[in-house]
């Protein structure tokens, strides 16, 4: 129940004219930016408890992966966080490579992670908006709305599709970058620092985002670790655990960065934390592309015929490349069997991938630790006690993403 | 990193009969099902295992006896190891204690399991389908129960090419 | 017709004026072309929003791919005062009731464009607890295919709506066969 003081209630808490309003937020309304049901308790405006209902999307990735080759299993990990999905896709080949033991040649790793980095920075974009949008300043969403075009443009150049990317294969990209997406990206890089600067002054210091976001929806260290928060939000209750530092992957130890931490994990520590770490991307990107300049520029696939398509020139000329065309595009590689367990940070947190594989063509159980799922059962303890407003932006501020969130 | 050998050791001293193996770069180890709440709270309160990954389980339909396997992964983030612990549980009982007294955060990992393998969590504050609709009486992820629908009538076996 | 001076370099695209007979002062027209115009150029959406065609719906209200030059100014997320339904994403078996009551909460004339795969069809999700394409639960009037459909695509597809509001009856939503489909459904 609330230990807070209640002023503004005038009726004893015993009194039998006293009651209390449910609430049913959801599960399609404007304030959840995805579809998950909470029905709230409320006094007056204090909320008193909320109960959570998901699964109104649940489309059986798990099962559905039981059934489809290694390389067809990217589709699916693209619709878990689909708002960074490029990031997800390469955690599920990482893990394959994982299982099966390939090694990447370095440019591709600094490939992979200028795109998870331009994934991540799209991701904090939406969250860090739609906070905005939340407490009512409908501008950045604008704003911002913009340079997720141009991201999507430079994903559009690599792989075809802006949301849904499908980027890369087990061993690297389907093709190199032209010199059309390095003229993006670099245009990207020279114009970003100014438009995050003017989203910034728009919502940071701004008196009426601060009065509604501090306080809003705090949880301390000690809970957020025993909930098993990973990702921006646990980052913001002060505990400095970044998969890519813990486990480095895809050569990220050979980076320099940052990790930002708050204090109280309330709402606007959350905020600050996605914009510190949309400047640590940045930084990183730009150490990618420093890091790419000695490299021979025609590599971005490791040597894996087994998994990686073979030339078309060999395929129509040798017969073993022939061979491995076939069996990878008709999916039936077989992957060695054993059980590995791969986790890369998502936009949310650590997605995990655990897969067992029992030698055959398809996966025999594949399972993603999915952060949104597991953080958003705190959501109870989080806005408890706090206001009907404050439960709202701190919906909005945990970054739920309902494909995560169900799978 | 805590190695394994030290790890090995320290659980033999609480716990004989376990053995950890090292499955590509991960520690394994598997504890019967009954004391798994015992040793997970060993692991939490003395070695540093405070923060749980995952719960999740597999099914092999071929073991007697041992068809569902629990997986919990967890971690030690001041050490920075992890650790994958396996409990068997036959599916004609498939009980074996919720973790929810020492994590908070295995309420919803433990709901999920239960909604797609019907792994009883013996403890849990609220064991009910989470993902699933409520009517629904069996559990999808079995191995027996195809992808598809199947009650649809608008396409059959001879479509799927079955 | 009196010839009218618009503005001749202006790249703005008006609504066109339906046939009918001018004269000094004032012009009439048919009953229908008139609520046709008026109601195919104001359609407010309810975006029932659910995955990923809802970020790329997102977008289309975004600036670049403008929703609202098309007369959807207007994203009310309530039933009652919406007329278009634009159900963008995947819809398993445990919504389908949600969006049912949606759908029957709305005033007529409503609308209602499938954005994506998933929406028509059920998509790449043949499983068990997805639904197969909401035409199962409501009637449909565009489909917009695409996993998820660029924004140029949402934006055809409220086009080619607007084409049907235009050229709808008066009195389809009173005829037999408006009932028969709504009876179809379990609608009445």
């Amino acid at each position: 129940m609330v230990e807070k003081q209640h002023q503004h209630i005038k009726l004893a808490e015993n009194s039998i004219e006293k009651e209390t309003t449910t609430i049913n937020l959801g599960p399609t309304h404007p304030a959840t930016h995805g579809i998950f049901q909470n029905i709230m308790e409320i006094d007056g405006e204090r909320v008193l408890k909320t109960e959570m209902t998901v699964g109104y999307i649940h489309r059986a990735f798990e099962k559905i992966a039981e059934r489809r080759p290694y390389s067809q299993v990217t589709t699916l990990t693209d619709r878990l966080n689909y708002c960074s999905a490029p990031i997800n896709n390469m955690g599920w080949h990482m893990t394959v490579e994982k299982l099966v033991g390939l090694e990447l040649p370095p440019r591709v790793d600094y490939l992979r992670v200028i795109i998870m980095e331009l994934a991540r920075i799209g991701d904090h974009l939406i969250c860090n908006s739609v906070i905005g949008v939340d407490t009512g300043a409908l501008t950045p969403f604008t704003y911002v709305f913009q340079w997720r075009e141009r991201i999507y443009d430079i994903f559009e150049s690599i792989c075809g599709s802006r949301l849904t990317t499908n980027m890369g294969r087990i061993g690297g990209f389907e093709r190199n970058f032209t010199d059309e997406t390095w003229k993006k990206i670099h245009d990207f890089m020279d114009t970003f620092p100014a438009m995050l600067k003017e989203f910034e002054a728009l919502l940071t210091r701004n008196r009426i985002f601060m009065d509604r976001c501090i306080g809003a929806g705090p949880i301390s260290a000690e809970r957020a670790l025993n909930w098993s928060f990973t990702g921006p939000n646990l980052r913001a209750s002060g505990v400095d655990y970044d998969v890519r530092v813990a486990q480095p992957y895809s050569r990220y130890n050979e980076f320099d960065f940052k990790i930002p931490v708050g204090t109280t994990g309330d709402t606007y520590d959350r905020y600050l934390v996605r914009n510190l770490e949309m400047w640590e991307s940045f930084s990183i990107i730009q150490q990618a592309l420093e890091k790419l300049k000695g490299l021979d520029a025609s590599v971005f696939h490791a040597d894996a015929p087994e998994f990686y398509l073979p030339e078309k020139a060999d395929v129509y000329s040798k017969m073993e490349a022939l061979i491995y065309h076939f069996k990878i595009v008709m999916g039936e590689t077989d992957l060695p069997p054993g059980e590995v367990y791969h986790a890369v940070e998502g936009g949310n947190g650590e997605l995990g991938y655990y897969l067992v594989s029992d030698g055959g063509r398809t996966p025999y159980r594949l399972h993603f630790r999915r952060p949104c799922f597991i953080y958003y059962q705190a959501f109870n303890e989080m806005v408890a006690g706090g206001l009907f407003s404050d439960a709202v932006v701190t919906l909005s501020s945990i970054n739920v993403i309902a494909g995560e969130l169900d799978a | 990193m805590i190695s394994l050998a030290t790890l090995q050791e320290k659980l033999q001293g609480a716990y004989a009969g376990l053995q950890l193996v090292d499955n590509r770069g991960m520690m394994e180890c598997e504890i019967p099902a009954d004391k798994n709440l015992d040793i997970v709270s060993y692991l939490h309160k003395e070695l540093g295992f405070q923060f749980l990954t995952d719960i999740t389980a597999v099914h092999y339909p071929e073991e007697q006896g041992r068809e569902l396997c629990v997986v919990t992964h967890l971690h030690n983030l001041v050490e920075n190891t992890r650790l994958r612990l396996k409990a068997y549980v036959p599916v004609a009982q498939p009980d074996i204690h919720s973790l929810t007294s020492v994590f908070s955060g295995a309420n919803w990992m433990e709901r999920e399991t239960y909604d797609f393998f019907g792994i009883n969590f013996v403890g849990h504050p609220d064991l009910r389908r989470i993902l699933n609709v409520d009517e629904m009486d069996y559990f999808p992820m079995r191995k027996e129960y195809q992808m598809e629908d199947p009650t649809r009538l608008d396409k059959d076996d001879a479509m799927f090419g079955r | 017709m009196r010839p009218v001076k618009y503005n001749e370099n202006s790249k703005v695209q008006l609504a066109e004026i339906p046939d009918g007979y001018w004269g000094e002062g004032f012009m009439t027209t048919m009953f229908d072309k008139a609520i046709g115009l008026a109601r195919a150029n104001s359609m407010w959406p309810l975006p029932f929003a659910t995955s990923c065609c809802g970020i790329e719906f997102m977008a289309t209200m975004g600036a670049s791919y403008d929703l609202a030059r098309f007369g959807s100014e207007r994203m009310a997320f309530t039933p009652r005062q919406c007329d278009m339904l634009l159900v963008a994403g995947t819809i398993s078996k445990k919504l389908a009731p949600v969006l049912r009551q949606v759908y029957l909460q709305m005033a007529e004339p409503r609308w209602v464009i499938a954005i994506g795969a998933c929406a028509s069809s059920g998509g790449i999700f043949d499983s068990y607890s997805v639904l197969q394409g909401i035409d199962q639960v409501i009637p449909v009037d565009v489909y917009v295919p695409g996993c998820p459909p660029r924004p140029e695509g949402i934006l055809d597809g409220v086009m080619k709506l607007q084409e049907i509001v235009k050229n709808e009856s008066l009195r389809r939503r009173h005829s037999d066969r408006y009932k028969a489909l709504l009876n179809e459904y379990g609608i009445q």
